[in-house]
């Protein structure tokens, strides 16, 4: 067990450094958040509808695009002089390998929302002073499950045509649940209502986390075997 | 491959044509029930007929579906080609069954609830669903490689299998919190005997039809496979 941790680990800070070395993906898929905040602000009648009207859709639809343009990364990092060979011949277990590779990915769309939450705030002048700790807690359940199959999706489609395409097309569907059960915490959040109003979605939230996660790291060894 | 091989297909594709012929004659004598012998729904009119077709249409595509799941589980169990092959073309018949739904669907809803679409969970999970099988049958066309094209699409398979049950509840839920003031389906608790026996008729039809169309994509597939020397581990 603490071999498959190390692995995991090991994985994840490559990924990491990575990241840090170049900074590039980072800078681009937070300009990209900023630039959908943007893009809401004027996607709307403003006599018709509201600022806060509109608040936790624009924030979920920006966490969860900024999201999957993420996760494209990933593997086709990986891709670049067949690294990915390298990784499989390596005599680890492959679930270690994707779980590594799984906390590298929620590792950048963490910082991604990090940082599109303020902008949000700014953009769209909500008040979070009382609901701040929920929202947080809410992303962090909404984005655990769906990065996790995010990551699978992306393994497979750095290996296709049109991956940038292909990865959008199978990880939209399996974002419904989250994303429905992230917008109705967070306008509830926003509005005071009290906790016994949202307990329930953030249980299908932490269940649907559970579910996915432990299916994902059941899937990745049979995906990768060749 | 061998010839014994080849033949076990022709005769698959043989049988699944039968069964086509036979399927598409038992429509015929399903739409004659429906328009003839069965009593029109006293609020709704004709369109309610639509009903007949609809129905079945729906529950072939989920049987699809699930099929697809379930085979995608076997695959990564046994990593039987075959298996597969039957995955890919219960998907294949699926959409077509799913296009037929989603086709009909708002034909009786323009009539019957004034508009054609409304984000009904029922509606908003099959349509889900379709996507969800859009994506599995795009993935399929973008991978070369028979054996990682098997893998790849076993594990959207049961992916998919795992998250229809959350799709439906919180849609669900996203309805019944957001109630809409638009007649929902109606639920046909005690269908009239007429009725019911054309709709019981219909569903063995369509069942019919969706064995044939998947024996013969199958057969199909199959001796393509063969042929091509296309030799899926």
């Amino acid at each position: 067990m603490a071999e498959f941790l190390r692995v995991a680990l090991a994985v994840a800070g490559k990924d990491v450094r990575v990241e840090l070395r170049s900074k590039t993906a980072l800078v681009s898929a937070i300009a990209f958040a900023a630039l959908v905040l943007v893009i809401f602000n004027f996607a709307r009648d403003a006599a018709a509808v509201s600022r806060e009207m509109l608040a936790p859709s624009v924030l979920w639809i920006t966490f969860s695009f900024s999201g999957v343009i993420a996760l494209n990364r990933s593997f086709s990092l990986e891709r670049e002089n067949a690294a990915l060979d390298g990784l499989l011949l390596a005599p680890v277990s492959r679930s270690a390998l994707f779980l590594g590779k799984y906390l590298a990915n929620l590792a950048f769309v963490f910082s991604v929302e990090t940082v599109a939450l303020p902008l949000f705030v700014l953009f769209f002048g909500v008040d979070l002073s009382g609901s701040l700790g929920g929202i947080i807690l809410t992303a962090i359940l909404a984005t655990t499950g769906f990065v996790a199959v995010g990551t699978v999706f992306a393994a497979m489609t750095a290996r296709t045509r049109f991956a940038e395409l292909m990865l959008p097309l199978l990880v939209l569907p399996f974002l419904l649940p989250p994303v429905i059960s992230a917008v109705q915490v967070t306008a509830r959040l926003l509005a005071g209502r009290p906790l016994s109003e949202i307990a329930g979605w953030l249980r299908i939230l932490g269940f649907y986390d559970l579910v996915f996660v432990t299916l994902c790291l059941l899937l990745f060894p049979p995906l990768m075997d060749e | 491959m061998t010839d014994a091989l080849v033949f076990p297909a022709r005769r698959i594709v043989r049988r699944g044509l039968v069964l086509i012929v036979l399927g598409l004659l038992g429509l015929v004598l399903v739409y004659v029930l429906a328009l003839r012998f069965t009593p029109t729904e006293r609020f709704q009119g004709l369109p309610q007929k639509i009903f007949y077709v609809h129905v079945p249409a729906a529950w072939c595509a989920l049987l699809a579906f699930s099929l697809v799941g379930i085979a995608s589980i076997l695959y990564l169990w046994l990593r039987d080609p075959r298996l597969d092959l039957f995955a890919e073309s219960a998907a294949e018949v699926g959409l077509v069954f799913s296009v037929v739904m989603l086709t009909t669907g708002p034909l009786w809803g323009k009539p019957v609830w004034n508009t054609w679409w409304t984000w009904d969970a029922r509606l908003t999970f099959t349509l889900i669903l379709f996507f969800l099988f859009v994506g599995y049958r795009a993935l399929r066309g973008a991978i070369q490689d028979p054996g990682e094209r098997a893998r790849f699409s076993a594990v959207v398979g049961i992916l998919g299998l795992v998250l229809v049950p959350f799709v439906h509840l919180t849609v669900y839920l996203f309805r019944t919190l957001h109630p809409q003031p638009i007649v929902l389906k109606p639920s046909a608790p005690s269908l009239p005997w007429e009725m019911l026996r054309t709709l019981l008729s219909s569903l063995g039809v369509f069942t019919v039809l969706l064995l044939g169309f998947l024996l013969t994509r199958y057969g199909l597939a199959a001796e393509a496979r063969l042929a091509g020397g296309d030799d899926a581990r």
